[in-house]
């Protein structure tokens, strides 16, 4: 043991490589690894004819995806509902995540985290099937705001064309509230993680120098929050590209790339456009991640 | 004239901890003012109450004769360099200083080069693209002040501000810090818990302790006659004789003596007439250079030191001999009641 030991103390690269190579040739084998095989799948391209895939490398399916009509709507609705939710729960988290990270002490901050966290520890189904109870049309919230007098509202909100529907639950809005709902924490834990890494003598600085709390607030605060928002827009993001069960179970009509992907892999059995499909959202992501950077999300870092 | 800064009866307690307890000072325009004392003795918390960061639990404080114990920071004529320099990471140097002004609403172009001018008076002219995280210490305390002075503040408050820096560097700040503020004319106020700095540089020290001012007086005078032992020893790192040892030698109050002051004779040899001379045991020797620090238990127990000059420390008594501690009677420095 003692001489093993000694062996591995006076070669530090042996060592590490010990320590090192097990999980590298997990991540890059099953992790990376995986993402290759599928990117190499998106490749290929299906026969017509026989239903069978050809092991070319061929661009045939990358065409299909981009020329046809109702694959641009898929993206494109995908994309948007990616976007309105990630605005929405930045917005949301903002001043949760700030209340949480710089005047919350004690057992409030504690209880502000666990309360954070707590709906992600059930189950994911269970939650998407219960938010479809929630905006049935019968369901809880249509009743409340009928005591409230504000059918009226709800009505001219579903019919709001685009986003509307027979019910809630039926109608792009219920969608992005599930969604909202859904991915909320991935956006406020790595804001406040930003935010408690904020000096509080920054904030004095900046009131010493003259600055009132708004502007302390947009000067200081918020450029040093912007790497944990584009952290927390990641999540909110890829998670909407990449979801196929909110959209089935809650939500008008219409696929989204998760639910095309589902598709195309199953029932059609088209496996390369199905890979093709999930390349979109790491385009889209790589997309948002360089323009994020162009307009100097990470320079705090 | 109006005092710049005035405490009266201020008291700011956190729970059971008296942080300020019944403060009352006053400081004048263009004073360097320092507040020394240990850490937790008050003296960072009577800064934050002057710069608006704390508000008192009880009392006033006047800034230029104007009760601002409920005005907010950004509405008091005061700036401070705060002990970790709090320079805003994703703002270039440049950006730094000219925030003051860009939070009050100058354009872009005269706060650039009103930042411009403050940091060619803090030697850092080429400095103004760079990040304060390209910068050395040295360089970043700098920027910090010269943030702090764009505003052209009343008063111009520093916590321990030198305290992250090396010794060469300090020194260097030190004497760059006083012949600023003896330039431009500003108060400062200047807390550190290290003597030296705050008896070369201030005009008056207030030396706190446990919430309380123990002293207030120049240098020199808190140096000569500390007014309680705490003071004698934490200032002057002097000798200090309770009541009851006092009692032993003769004299009637408690009293200080410093080290300089005492000499180290052999056990059987007469000291001058009118010394008092305290018999005890050598515990250790410190070569200081110039003087050495001799170490000796009295007989009562306490460890007293006396500096002796090195041409004097050819006396040769080793550790553990007998010797004499003795010093002239006028040397010692009757102390108050203090709290410590």
């Amino acid at each position: 043991m003692r001489a093993a030991s000694t062996f591995f103390w006076r070669r530090p690269y042996w060592y590490l490589a010990l320590l090192l190579v097990p999980p590298l040739l997990w991540f890059g084998t099953v992790y990376l690894g995986s993402l290759f095989a599928l990117l190499a799948q998106s490749f290929y391209r299906i026969d017509d004819f026989t239903a069978q895939i050809v092991r070319e490398p061929t661009l045939a399916t990358y065409q299909q995806l981009v020329t046809q009509r109702a694959n641009i709507d898929i993206v494109l609705r995908t994309l948007t509902m990616a976007i309105a939710v990630t605005i929405a729960c930045a917005l949301i988290a903002l001043p949760i995540a700030t209340y949480m990270a710089r005047y919350a002490t004690g057992r409030v901050k504690a209880f502000f985290y666990v309360g954070v966290m707590l709906p992600m520890w059930t189950s994911y189904l269970v939650k998407v099937y219960a938010w479809r109870q929630l905006l049935a049309k019968e369901g809880i919230i249509a009743w409340f705001l009928d005591k409230l007098g504000l059918t009226s509202v709800l009505d001219a909100l579903l019919a709001t064309p685009g986003i509307g529907g027979p019910s809630l639950s039926s109608s792009f809005i219920g969608m992005f509230l599930v969604f909202v709902y859904m991915w909320l924490p991935f956006m406020i834990l790595p804001m406040a993680a930003a935010l408690e890494r904020v000096p509080g003598s920054l904030l004095q600085a900046s009131a010493d120098l003259g600055a009132k709390p708004s502007q302390t607030f947009r000067n200081v605060v918020l450029p040093l929050a912007v790497p944990g928002i584009a952290a927390g827009s990641v999540f909110t993001f890829s998670l909407t590209l990449g979801d196929y069960i909110i959209p089935s179970v809650v939500g008008a009509p219409g696929y989204f790339i998760g639910m095309m992907v589902y598709v195309q892999q199953g029932t059609a059995g088209n496996i390369p456009l199905a890979a093709a499909f999930s390349v979109v959202p790491v385009v889209l992501i790589f997309v948002y991640l360089s323009i994020a950077k162009r307009f100097g999300a990470f320079d705090a870092l | 004239m109006t005092a710049a800064i005035e405490f009266r009866g201020v008291s700011r307690i956190y729970g059971e901890v008296r942080a300020v307890d019944d403060v009352s000072f006053s400081v004048e325009p263009g004073e360097f003012f320092a507040m020394l004392g240990p850490s937790g003795s008050g003296k960072t918390t009577c800064l934050r109450l002057v710069a608006g960061f704390d508000t008192p639990g009880r009392g006033q404080i006047l800034l230029d004769g104007e009760d601002v114990s409920s005005t907010p920071p950004y509405d008091r004529n005061v700036n401070t360099v705060f002990q970790d320099y709090a320079l805003f990471p994703h703002m270039t140097v440049l950006q730094n200083v000219a925030y003051g002004p860009r939070v009050r609403g100058v354009a872009v172009a005269e706060r650039e080069q009103l930042a411009r001018e403050m940091l060619e008076l803090v030697q850092l002219g080429a400095q103004g693209e760079r990040r304060p995280a390209q910068l050395s210490g040295g360089q970043r305390q700098r920027v910090a002040l010269a943030r702090a002075l764009i505003n052209h503040p009343k008063v111009l408050l520093l916590d321990e501000p030198l305290g992250a820096l090396d010794l060469k560097l300090r020194e260097e700040m030190q004497i760059e810090l006083k012949s600023l503020q003896k330039k431009l004319g500003i108060t400062f106020v200047y807390v550190t818990h290290d003597q030296g700095e705050a008896l070369s540089m201030a005009d008056r020290v207030a030396v706190f302790n446990r919430g309380r001012i123990e002293q207030l007086a120049a240098p020199r005078e808190l140096y000569l006659r500390p007014a309680t032992a705490f003071v004698a020893r934490f200032v002057g790192s002097a000798n200090v004789a309770d009541a009851a040892l006092a009692q032993k030698l003769g004299s009637a109050a408690a009293f200080a003596i410093r080290a300089e002051n005492i000499d180290v004779i052999g056990d059987a040899a007469a000291a001058p007439a009118d010394n008092v001379t305290a018999p005890g045991t050598v515990v250790a020797v410190q070569f200081h250079g110039a003087a050495s620090r001799w170490q000796v238990k009295l007989d009562s127990g306490d460890v007293w030191s006396a500096l002796l000059p090195e041409v004097r420390g050819i006396n040769g008594f080793a550790v553990g001999s007998r010797v004499k501690l003795t010093w002239p009677r006028s040397a010692a420095v009757v102390l108050n009641a203090s709290s410590a």
